[in-house]
């Protein structure tokens, strides 16, 4: 049973600047940010290291964080440029009972995570999801496809703050 | 029933028609009471009601069901191979249909009496097959076509535990004719065959347990050729949606119904000739109490219905109460423990006889 | 001359009976056997995590309903614990026992469904109606509580809709008369029936490090052998005041985490969910359950993550508040999501029968795999 500052430690030790930094949450525990090209080996040894055994992964979330600048588009809407999507790591050992959350950002113009999917299963389907609703790619996930929306559906990824919905999908008027 | 007819009316063709169409109304009047009958018990077995607008205790329901049968859409897949498709339920309902041709439904209630009757229902009824098979074929539909596999690979195996059993029977009965093992099992129960037949001596008794073992074995394999739960493989439609007959809609589809209740009636009944005494009363008649001779026959005919609708009924029992094997689990009940059953439960019963 | 041969594309679903819901699977078969299986999702998808997005935090307990229609007191448990988790605040003491019976009173009531579909995908048609008529006393209670026997949106952040009715709980201490030779009913008829053991036992086999590895949770997990319940092992709620036991399967008739076993461990877990209700039943104190309901709710910023055992597994709530009236982020950690990525996994190697006996054991609604 660790705390999340202890895991905090053990992972600077061992990856140095790999682990960009420990952010302070209210009301639950610290998050430990990441750099989300590295994430895999990061992963890799939580899940592996004796003290850790991180062996369940809870929730991936993908998040878009809305920071960059607001600008407007060719026809007046919304767009956010610059800023950041984020990536959530929910880790649980069924073991040792302890709880780690990690977190990588990627930049919104071209969001690229490593995949974890070769060390905890589950997250095939959550990665998948993430790419759908947010368009973020996950390097090295062998079967990167849309999962809830259909696969054919052009107009973006829909949980991103600035999306717009299609005036038309194959013809059918999508807005009712 | 045809000389009979045919003495009357002096017509070879018109007394065959006639003849043929006693039959079809049973077959006809006992799938309409069969699915409300089915409706009923299984609404009973489920705390439930069922069909309860139409007429009492909704025994129009079927009739209505009918009418909308007859009145739907015959609908077509556009790839489908249209003769087949359309042959196949003609030629499915031709199979059960045919097999009431020989079943003596009283002493004088007989439509064809062939001496080769039980020989001529286990090959007639292998028409089924071809019928399903073209159902599932010509449908063009992948679960049609796997129903329609299942179909054929699951009554052609159990039709060799059934001809067994049969073959048994009619090495101790010593006739084909269905008409005549029914009058060997005359007078009372204790001379049914299931009982050890009307001779009486030391072979009857050695032969009760086998031939109980044999009548639960043919009650078993006509379970599977029917495709009656717990071996409705061809048809389960928790996988299949509908097996072989998916695609079909309307009377065509009524046409399958109707032949999976004719059927139903027919092996129970093939079933009741064999082991439990035909139209036979098991108590006598009150026809020849009273002097009344004609009477007689009518009670035949009561009686082999109500032994028909009893074996039915323990059909519709089982099939609201087990669950479905798996396609292997059925092939294994089928060649590991009914056919060597059978088999030697056909050598015991012949050196039995032998005695 | 060898024969041509290929393999045979099944797509079973989006409408068929017995992918409880719109899940298209897409079965590789030769023959009767499969080579692979494809789960095709999101026939169903309504949006939750966008509508929650414009909602405020109150206005997003009904749709959380809609996520596992079965469970929906389950739903509406977990989103409004992450709730007060981020708002901090305390609930009264009549209204965690009420939240706890509720929650118990829809596990058992989804089990029942659980179990009900997975005996008719079998085959066994009546056992189903056996265990839907038993069902409908527990909706009955609830429909006596808030006025709805499926979408409740009864639980509230900081309270619930509705005081419990003055009958209630006499009715339930009824129901859990009628409810326990119910369970032994169901044994007898389906559980020890030889056909569904052979149907079941020994198909499917889930070992327990891949199913932690691919995240499996609630009936799933342990009925590989797992201990693992968020109500011991995170206790949220009032859980950790009640003794219950967590089933977990044995290999009884079979091998540890085939069908059977994890079938099992949901008629074992409707018995220790009446313990929790007998427990509780008779402690309900005084108080008014609306004390405690914020008039105005807007969290501070900060994120939360939160789990409750769901009848389907873990159900967790990951929500980022950035300070204003609605959540910046919903992401909810479905349990059926997570468990139906097992198929391709389990169904390698069985027939085209076993495919259905998996999926109904894996329990899945696909309302909250969708969402």
């Amino acid at each position: 049973m660790k705390n999340p500052e202890e895991i905090f430690e053990l992972l600077k030790n061992e990856f140095k600047d790999i682990i960009l930094g420990l952010e302070k949450e209210t009301p639950t525990e610290p998050i430990v940010a990441i750099d989300p090209m590295q994430i895999n080996k990061v992963g890799l040894f939580l899940r592996d290291n004796d003290i850790l055994k991180f062996d369940s992964l809870m929730v991936l979330s993908g998040v878009d964080d809305a920071n960059g600048t607001k600008v407007k588009d060719d026809d007046g809407a919304e767009m956010i440029s610059g800023g950041t999507l984020s990536v959530y790591y929910h880790l649980h050992s069924t073991n040792l009972k302890h709880k780690i959350t990690l977190k990588t950002s990627t930049p919104r113009e071209n969001p690229q995570v490593e995949s974890v999917y070769n060390i905890w299963r589950t997250s095939d389907w959550h990665e998948r999801e993430a790419y759908d609703m947010f368009g973020i790619i996950f390097v090295n996930h062998p079967d990167l496809r849309r999962i809830l929306m259909p696969y054919d559906w052009e107009a973006g990824y829909p949980l991103r703050k600035d999306y717009k919905n299609p005036e038309f999908y194959k013809g059918m008027k999508v807005p009712y | 029933m045809y000389q009979f007819l045919y003495d009357l009316i002096g017509n070879e063709i018109l007394a065959g028609l006639l003849v043929a169409v006693v039959p079809l109304t049973i077959i006809l009047v006992f799938a309409l009471f069969g699915i409300w009958l089915e409706r009923k018990v299984s609404a009973h077995m489920q705390d439930r009601l069922g069909p309860m607008r139409t007429g009492w205790h909704g025994w129009l329901q079927t009739v209505a069901d009918l009418m909308k049968m007859l009145q739907k859409e015959d609908i077509i897949a556009t790839d489908a191979d249209k003769t087949l498709y359309n042959i196949a339920p003609v030629l499915v309902f031709t199979g059960s249909f045919a097999a009431y041709a020989v079943i003596p439904f009283s002493s004088k209630l007989l439509g064809s009496e062939v001496e080769i009757g039980l020989f001529y229902v286990i090959a007639i009824s292998s028409l089924v097959v071809a019928g399903i098979l073209m159902a599932g074929w010509s449908a063009n539909n992948k679960y049609s076509l796997l129903g329609a596999m299942r179909a054929a690979a699951q009554i052609i195996s159990y039709e060799i535990p059934t001809a067994l059993i049969v073959l048994s029977m009619v090495m101790f009965t010593g006739t084909l004719s269905l008409d005549k093992i029914s009058q060997m099992q005359t007078s009372s129960f204790w001379n049914w065959n299931i009982f050890g037949g009307a001779i009486f001596g030391l072979s009857k008794f050695l032969l009760i347990p086998f031939m109980i073992v044999g009548a639960l074995i043919i009650f078993t394999s006509t379970l599977a050729e029917v495709n009656r739960v717990p071996f409705d493989i061809p048809e389960a439609e928790s996988e299949l949606v509908a097996g072989y007959f998916t695609e079909y809609c309307g009377m065509k589809w009524g046409m399958f119904m109707l032949a999976e209740y004719g059927n139903m009636f027919a092996v129970s009944a093939i079933i009741s000739i064999l082991f439990l005494g035909g139209y036979q009363s098991p108590i006598g008649y009150l026809g020849n109490s009273i002097g009344t001779q004609w009477l007689v026959p009518f009670e035949q005919g009561f009686w082999f219905i109500a032994k028909g609708l009893a074996l039915v009924f323990v059909q519709m029992w089982l099939r609201w109460t087990l669950p479905r094997l798996r396609v292997d689990q059925l092939m294994t009940v089928c060649w590991k423990y009914l056919i060597p059953f059978a088999f030697i439960n056909l050598i015991i019963i012949g050196i039995i006889s032998l005695i | 001359m060898a024969l041509k041969t290929e393999t045979m594309v099944l797509n079973m679903g989006p409408q068929h009976p017995s992918t409880h819901g719109v899940l298209r699977l897409e079965l590789e078969i030769e023959g009767e056997l499969i080579l692979s299986v494809k789960p095709h999702i999101g026939y169903l998808h309504r949006c939750f995590e966008k509508h929650a997005e414009a909602m405020t935090y109150p206005q997003v307990i009904p749709y959380t309903d809609r996520l596992d229609y079965l469970a929906a007191m389950g739903n509406n448990f977990g989103y409004v614990v992450a709730v007060e988790k981020l708002l901090g605040i305390q609930i009264p003491e009549r209204v965690e026992y009420i939240r706890i019976i509720m929650a118990e009173l829809q596990r058992i009531a989804s089990h029942l469904v659980a179990i009900a579909t997975n005996g008719a995908d079998i085959g066994a048609l009546t056992p189903f109606l056996y265990l839907f008529r038993d069902r409908e006393y527990i909706l009955s209670l609830f429909e006596m509580t808030c006025g709805a026997r499926m979408l409740y949106n009864y639980m509230w952040i900081g309270g619930v809709s509705h005081d419990i009715h003055p009958d209630f709980v006499r009715k339930t201490k009824e129901f859990i008369i009628h409810f326990r030779p119910t369970i032994v009913e169901l044994n007898n008829l389906l559980t020890f029936n030889k056909i569904f053991i052979e149907r079941t036992a020994n198909i499917g086999v889930l070992p327990v490090d891949t199913a932690i590895n691919f995240g499996a949770s609630g009936p799933v997990l342990r009925g590989s052998g797992l201990q693992f319940d968020v109500r011991k092992e995170d206790p949220y709620s009032i859980y950790n005041r009640f003794d219950f036991e967590i089933p977990t399967g044995k290999g009884l008739v079979g091998t540890v985490g085939d069908c059977w076993d994890r079938y099992y461990v949901r008629v074992l877990e409707m018995e220790q969910s009446l313990r929790i209700i007998e427990q509780a039943i008779d402690k309900i104190p005084d108080g008014d359950v609306h004390s405690a309901i914020p008039k105005r709710i807007k969290p501070p910023k900060g994120t939360v993550y939160s789990r409750v055992e769901n009848p389907r597994g873990e159900l967790g709530y990951f929500i980022i508040s950035d300070g204003n009236l609605n959540p910046f982020r919903v992401k909810v950690r479905a349990p059926s999501f997570v468990n139906l990525e097992l198929m391709g996994e389990l169904c390698k190697g069985h027939l085209v029968a076993d495919v259905i006996a998996i999926l109904g054991s894996l329990d899945i609604v696909l309302g909250e795999i969708d969402r």
